[in-house]
């Protein structure tokens, strides 16, 4: 199945002000509506390793699966949605090459990653997320951020503990609560939603949201959407004007036209044959 | 860690770490901070601390809790807030915050394990679980963590060479305008305030002036033909503008200019 045409995907990851190393890592596949972030942890460059892993083993192996199997489809056995159960496969996959690599190798100890995947398939998105990388959606000039954390502080605003607000003034960033790599089993949070023609989805590490306000990434979003390369430039500089304090990496998405699954007899034909 | 400055009449009295997960101040000697006034009540507030954030609360104290002025029930303690019971200063100090440099170290991304970790778990688990043997509450797991962490860290500025803290992007000192010179709406002023403003005609031709902390900047967004400044035509490339430069774009011209 191709999506050919109806995505636009464009890129951009950058080490930052401050630090010597890119622990970030990202990949996407437009025509099979594939996107994946990451955000890697741990001494050395183990950080790489873990981001760069997290992404190979995602896309690769996604990219094969996707030739033969229909992700909008259930699956005969487990009954469970084929995008979701690619997913999930998928990330336990790179979770246990990455923890075991962690494992084996003394100079990988501790190392992890965040993930953030979106899929895009019959005019929806399945998004598979852990940690605190996000993904925002713009749709009618209005920004939303469509992942919840998995960090100390979302834990503390759904608690009461602090406002949103205060979360900003926190010393406590960066403390996520779930990663890939750092345990022998890890859930993935997994969830569908319907896109539009026009909307845009932003995919971002910390390094982004951390130093750029979401007021500031809806304008840019807004402004610039017609040139989305140069909006995922704009943004990772306005991360690094603002003290580029971490490695960034941002992913946008732009849904061009409606892209429905073929049902037809004579359209799943036609999808063989292209 | 953060840590209190008790002081009277502008002299230091002790400095306490708030090493402990709640800190109490009151009148009655069990309490962690004790100051010995009438003015202060028994148990009069309580300073909760979770990893590097505290949290100061009045816990109903009969004269009040007053952060930088202002009466408190609970207040998230930033940098260099006062306290004052009575007569009595409390300054909060956040050393994460002012120490520069270490602020970086902590600002990596780190997994924060809650409570105990299964038995199960393969034994030869280097750093991170290290820390997960001892059923810890989360707070304790994490600052055991942090630490490990910071040993990580260590090591790794013995090869890397140390980097420079950040510097704090400096403001655009001056505010900028456009002024239409052709067209139907010669004359007019258009202030560029926005960090972000776009010219032209979607479709046909757009630029964007991105405001900055070095100045402002013209980069060409859509449409066939670039944007053109004093006559020369710009390539894909941001480009920097000075005051008094003459853009034209979609057939308008237009002046760049600073105000005072």
């Amino acid at each position: 199945m191709t999506l050919s045409g109806a995505l636009e995907v464009a890129s951009c990851t950058d080490p930052g002000m401050v630090r010597s190393h890119n622990e970030d890592s990202i990949a996407s596949d437009g025509d099979q509506g594939l996107v994946v972030l990451a955000d890697g942890m741990g001494g050395y460059n183990a950080g790489e390793v873990a981001s760069g892993m997290a992404t190979t083993v995602i896309i690769t192996e996604l990219q094969q699966l996707l030739v033969k199997r229909l992700p909008y489809e259930i699956d005969a056995h487990s009954g469970q949605l084929v995008a979701h159960q690619l997913l999930h496969e998928q990330i336990a996959k790179a979770n246990t090459s990455i923890y075991q690599a962690a494992q084996s190798q003394p100079q990988y100890a501790g190392m992890g990653t965040t993930l953030v995947v979106a899929l895009f398939y019959d005019n929806k998105m399945t998004v598979a997320h852990i940690g605190d990388s996000r993904l925002y959606r713009l749709r009618g000039g209005e920004l939303r951020q469509v992942t919840k954390d998995h960090s100390l502080l979302q834990e503390q605003i759904d608690s009461g503990v602090i406002t949103p607000q205060q979360a900003r003034q926190s010393q406590n960033k960066n403390l996520v609560t779930r990663a890939l790599g750092i345990d022998p089993i890890v859930e993935a949070e997994i969830h569908d939603y319907d896109t539009k023609p026009e909307d845009i989805y932003l995919l971002c590490s910390d390094g982004l949201c951390d130093m750029v306000s979401d007021d500031d990434i809806g304008l840019a979003l807004q402004t610039l959407s017609s040139n989305l390369k140069l909006c995922a430039q704009h943004l990772v500089q306005t991360a690094n004007d603002n003290g580029g304090r971490d490695n960034i990496s941002v992913i946008l998405v732009r849904v061009l036209r409606d892209y429905p699954a073929p049902r037809s007899i004579v359209g799943k034909m036609m999808s063989w044959f292209k | 860690m953060a840590k209190l400055i008790l002081s009277m009449d502008n002299l230091v009295l002790k400095e306490i770490a708030l090493a402990k997960e709640r800190t109490t101040i009151g009148r009655k000697p069990h309490n962690d901070i004790q100051i010995d006034n009438l003015a202060v009540s028994g148990e009069h507030a309580v300073i909760v601390t979770i990893l590097q954030d505290s949290f100061l609360e009045d816990l109903g104290s009969t004269n009040g809790t007053v952060v930088n002025g202002q009466p408190i029930k609970k207040h998230f303690l930033q940098n260099s807030d006062i306290i004052e019971l009575g007569k009595y200063k409390l300054r909060y100090v956040n050393e994460a915050v002012t120490g520069q440099a270490k602020a970086a170290d902590f600002e990596k991304t780190m997994v924060l394990r809650p409570g105990p970790v299964r038995a199960a778990t393969p034994s030869p688990a280097p750093p991170a679980a290290a820390v997960s043997p001892v059923a810890a509450p989360v707070a304790a797991a994490a600052a055991a963590g942090a630490k490990n962490f910071g040993d990580t860290v260590a090591g790794q500025s013995a090869t890397a060479p140390p980097v420079a803290p950040p510097k704090p992007a400096p403001a655009p000192q001056k505010n900028a305008a456009l002024q239409l010179l052709s067209g139907a709406n010669a004359g007019k002023e258009l202030d560029l305030t926005k960090p972000l403003t776009t010219l032209g005609k979607p479709g046909v031709q757009v630029a964007v002036i991105t405001r900055r902390p070095q100045g402002f900047f013209i980069t060409h967004v859509e449409g066939a033909s670039f944007p053109v400044v004093n006559g020369k035509t710009l390539d894909a490339q941001a480009h920097s503008l000075n005051d008094h430069d003459v853009i034209e774009l979609a057939g308008v011209k237009m002046e760049f200019f600073l105000k005072t």
